[in-house]
């Protein structure tokens, strides 16, 4: 498979008045063409941070892409000038946002939020961008899409509205789709046909998938790789299959036993993860992780150790091997 | 929507009753219109009584109202003075449309003293909200775009000294550099006072040439203002998810702001010009007045000095009528702009 997107050690850094906030440290990653591959972490880890960045989103000031490259197609989407850009956006690469109750525009229909983006990037008229919005609404699963063109954000319940985003980011059949925690604000049972619907897009059109989450349970069944991210860092990084059946970052693991199993007793207290990700103001010199990390040793606390592969295809960034708990 | 509108329509009903009653009082109680009747001679006493009884000045507050809401063509009044009304009233009152005579341009009638001035105070005051409006949205989204930028603080310190700056200062100021000192200069200058010059006559651009000076000081206090209200609004909805949403759809910059982002924040813009609109109509009586500008503030000041209640109570009435229609015109353009909001 062709390399569709190739991250190289993006850094992006907020400059505000109480410091610089390291959002991002240096990731790198790649996407092939027709792979998911799904960004994990806590909250304020920098996963949506390193997705705006490639989008090339991150208000500026204060927040700034301070190095990397971001190379789609053979081309670094990090030197283009802004009206380049916009054609990346929405036409190559489109995004889908977390909170789709905000994520709408509330004064516009949502049959113009859709076609819009038709008329400036495919160059259709009206009339056709009428006919292709009614089609993707249509595909997302939206009845009546005749009679709800013409239908405000607030007429929608929250699933229909994710449903709405995601006819927007389809509408120029992107090569990418960005889902940054598209299914958080849903209930359960929208969420699970919100990931069948992209599930069912994403091989139809032969799209590569970023799916941003915080919940492990949702990525098993969709992602092919995994990206597990702590305080802007890449933590760990393997095949699905290889983080969920082995996985060797005591973050990962920790994150895994705190997940809700229908096979476990439910009198069993769920395990935590104590304390609280590090300030992004002030990373402490070794591994971020290590105040929290039940293998801490004392290593950890002076360097902050590299990604390195372990095992075909999986790498991790730990001094510690969790097997054994001892360093490797 | 329609029973919405019939019913603030009929609410505004005794509301405009209300208004006209407290304005009644405060001008029957805040001068005495006999007193500057005479002119240079002093006014005797029983020309005074006699004035009195023909203005009707003699009756009680409440029959004086009376009057001016229903009208005295019901009655007989009392003109000679000898206690027996003889002679029938003629007045209609407010209610069937007249707003009666001025009192000191004797005979008068009011509706024709407002409409010979509205207009000219329409074209003023229409002419600098239009000014205002523009200018207030493309130097607040810029400046709001352009946040912390030189121009925006440029922009802002300019605004607080425009907003501090009293209207008669600006106003002299202008005269001063744009009329008299452009003239001694050598560089064409602008007219300072009045419509047009008599000598060339009641031309557009004679008119337009003289409005320049006072809807440029007027102008310029109320975009300082403004501006900064719509780069406050705009700011906040550049923030909004929707915004973000838009941009990563790779909308053309001049979409987001003017279609995404501006009809947004359009709403409490709306407000704040539905209040100013019906103000317009009383005219800038400052302005007015420096400028020598024809028009309801001039008419209102000259009319208020001498306690002439029929002129100044059709005036303020005409202003009420139109804040309450305002009101409901920008609740309508609210709900245009805003389809979550709806009136039942």
């Amino acid at each position: 498979m062709a390399t569709l997107l190739e991250v190289r050690d993006l850094t992006t850094r907020f400059h505000t008045l109480d410091g610089v906030v390291h959002a991002v440290n240096g990731i790198s990653y790649t996407l092939e063409e027709g792979q998911t591959l799904g960004i994990v972490g806590e909250s304020g880890c920098g996963k949506s941070a390193s997705v705006l960045s490639v989008m090339r989103l991150i208000p500026e000031p204060p927040g700034k892409i301070a190095a990397g490259q971001v190379i789609y197609r053979g081309q670094d989407l990090l030197k283009l000038n802004e009206s380049q850009m916009q054609h990346i956006r929405g036409k190559e690469i489109a995004m889908v946002f977390q909170d789709p109750m905000t994520s709408l525009n509330p004064v516009l229909t949502i049959g113009r939020q859709i076609s819009e983006a038709l008329i400036v990037h495919m160059g259709m008229t009206q009339k056709q961008a009428y006919q292709r919005t009614l089609e993707l609404l249509n595909m997302v699963g939206i009845p009546q899409a005749d009679s709800r063109y013409g239908d405000y954000p607030h007429q929608f319940s929250g699933g229909m509205r994710q449903r709405v985003m995601i006819a927007m980011a389809l509408a120029c059949m992107p090569s990418i789709l960005i889902a940054d925690e598209p299914t958080t604000a849903l209930d359960v049972t929208i969420q699970a046909q919100i990931i069948d619907l992209v599930k069912t897009l994403r091989d139809r059109l032969g799209m590569a998938v970023i799916w941003i989450t915080h919940d492990l349970g949702i990525i098993a069944g969709l992602a092919e790789k995994v990206i597990v991210m702590y305080a802007g860092f890449i933590v760990e990084r393997g095949d699905v299959d290889d983080i969920y059946d082995d996985p060797r970052h005591p973050y990962t693991l920790a994150l895994l036993k705190s997940l809700p199993r229908v096979d476990r007793s439910s009198k069993e207290r769920l395990a935590t993860i104590p304390g609280l990700p590090p300030d992004l103001l002030s990373l402490p010199p070794g591994c971020p992780f290590a105040p929290r990390c039940a293998y801490v040793i004392e290593r950890c606390r002076q360097e902050n150790p590299r990604l390195e592969i372990v095992d075909s295809h999986h790498e991790i960034a730990c001094w510690v091997d969790v097997g054994t708990g001892r360093e490797r | 929507m329609t029973q919405y509108i019939i019913r603030r329509l009929l609410q505004a009903i005794p509301l405009l009753f209300i208004i006209s009653l407290i304005l009644f009082i405060l001008m029957r109680n805040t001068g005495d219109p006999l007193a500057t009747m005479g002119g240079r001679r002093l006014t005797r006493p029983e020309d005074r009584e006699r004035l009195a009884r023909q203005f009707g000045l003699d009756k009680p507050i409440y029959v004086q109202y009376l009057y001016w809401l229903i009208g005295n063509d019901w009655t007989k009044i009392d003109m000679d003075g000898d206690g027996i009304p003889e002679t029938p009233g003629t007045r209609k009152g407010v209610l069937r449309g007249e707003f009666g005579t001025s009192l000191v341009i004797r005979g008068k009638p009011v509706s024709t003293l407002i409409w010979e001035r509205l207009p000219n105070t329409l074209l003023l005051m229409i002419t600098t909200e239009v000014v205002i409006i523009i200018f207030s949205i493309i130097i607040g989204v810029y400046s709001a775009l352009r946040q912390y930028s030189v121009i925006d603080h440029l922009v802002t310190t300019v605004s607080f000294v425009g907003y501090s700056m009293p209207i008669f200062f600006i106003a002299l100021a202008s005269m001063y550099l744009f009329a008299v000192n452009f003239k001694k200069w050598g560089l064409p200058y602008l007219p300072t006072v009045g419509m047009f010059d008599p000598q060339i006559g009641k031309t557009p651009a004679q008119v337009a040439l003289h409005m320049v000076l006072p809807v440029f000081s007027m102008a310029l206090i109320s975009i300082a203002g403004y501006s900064r209200f719509v780069r406050a609004t705009m700011l906040e909805v550049m923030n909004e998810d929707y915004i973000r949403t838009a941009r990563a759809k790779g909308l053309p910059n001049f979409t987001i702001l003017f279609i995404h982002a501006l009809k947004n924040a359009s709403l409490p813009l709306v407000t704040i010009i539905g209040l100013d609109i019906p103000m317009l109509l009383g005219g800038a009586i400052v302005t007015e007045r420096i400028f020598a500008w024809p028009g309801m503030g001039r008419l209102f000041l000259d009319h208020v000095s001498r306690a002439d209640t029929p002129v100044v109570m059709g005036i303020l009435m005409l202003i009420s009528v139109a804040v309450i229609v305002f009101q409901l015109i920008t609740d309508i353009v609210y709900a245009w702009l805003d389809p979550r909001i709806r009136y039942t």
